[in-house]
């Protein structure tokens, strides 16, 4: 498995979610956002969280039409893999890859706490280390995480199966308080049209080593890097 | 020439920093005001001496980047 890290100005999640893909055994590079191709050979194309272009406009809306991104939407429709983390999530859905758009949370504040994740789907490249319907604990962390997209597009979304994590408590139950952000159907990922591509507001890769307090979140690496 | 653009969420988006602003205002004693949502205005020049081609222009950049058009609506004026 051979990773490209794109790397924005103003991304600050990138070393960690390099760190958690070398540990599931994935060889990974960075890219620069001004790059205009991924690497030879690129499996897995990685838009990492944290505030690209300070938020600038709209989260994720400048990073989205940068030079790296038509390399990295050139990848996801060769059938290649993307993931896209918090920022990465709003950069992916700016950037016409994923449907739907992350607005301001409806309580108004930034949230940063532990979360519990149901999964949907486990026979996904980025899912498949997971049983169907296990409940993650992970971690939150942004302002603008609330998923919203027209009635049609959810729709179309639950209809084929696109979403890849919900938000939960930890019996897997769905409830408004687990959903603090206000996501329509508590949605915390989906996928795109083929699934390869995925985008997530939590952060698996804050959970890959007992040390800092959890692991659910090294499915996803493993999956990735099987 | 120069234009402005106006982006406005669309309506039926919640607009929670508009709620907050308007509860802030009710606050503060205004209370006659209702329905507050938040937009953005962007002041720019256009080197073009043709309007149609100018609005043409403003439109591209509405589209391309200005507006998120899954949430919000935009308006362009030139002076």
């Amino acid at each position: 498995m051979r990773a490209a890290v794109v790397v924005f100005p103003g991304s600050n999640r990138d070393g960690d979610v390099a760190r958690a893909l070398r540990r599931s055994g994935a060889e990974v590079v960075s890219v620069w956002h001004a790059d205009t191709e991924l690497p030879a050979g690129t499996d897995l194309a990685v838009v990492p969280g944290g505030f690209s272009y300070g938020d600038y406009l709209r989260c994720g809306a400048i990073a989205g039409r940068a030079a790296a991104m038509d390399a990295v939407r050139a990848h996801a429709a060769r059938g290649g893999l993307v993931l896209g983390i918090c920022n990465g999530f709003q950069i992916l859905c700016e950037s016409g890859l994923l449907p739907g758009v992350l607005m301001r949370n409806v309580n108004r504040r930034f949230i940063c706490h532990r979360q519990f994740l149901r999964v949907e789907r486990t026979d996904t490249r980025f899912t498949s280390a997971y049983t169907e319907g296990q409940v993650i604990d992970v971690c939150v962390a942004h302002g603008e995480g609330n998923y919203f997209a027209d009635p049609e597009t959810i729709q179309r979304l639950e209809g084929e199966g696109r979403v890849a994590f919900r938000y939960c408590d930890a019996t897997g139950t769905l409830t408004e308080d687990a959903n603090r952000n206000g996501s329509l159907n508590s949605i915390a990922g989906i996928y795109s049209e083929q699934r390869n591509v995925l985008g997530m507001m939590p952060h698996p890769e804050n959970f890959v080593d007992g040390l800092v307090g959890g692991t659910d979140g090294k499915g996803l690496f493993d999956s990735l890097a099987a | 020439m120069k234009a402005r653009i106006v982006v406005t969420l669309k309506t039926g988006v919640l607009d929670p920093q508009g709620k907050a602003i308007e509860a802030a205002l009710k606050s503060f004693g205004i209370q006659e005001v209702s329905g507050v949502r938040q937009g953005k205005v962007f002041d720019l020049e256009v080197d073009s001496d043709n309007r149609e081609q100018a609005e043409a222009t403003l439109k591209a950049a509405c589209e391309k980047l200005l507006a998120n058009t899954v949430v919000e609506n935009y308006t362009v004026e030139i002076a």
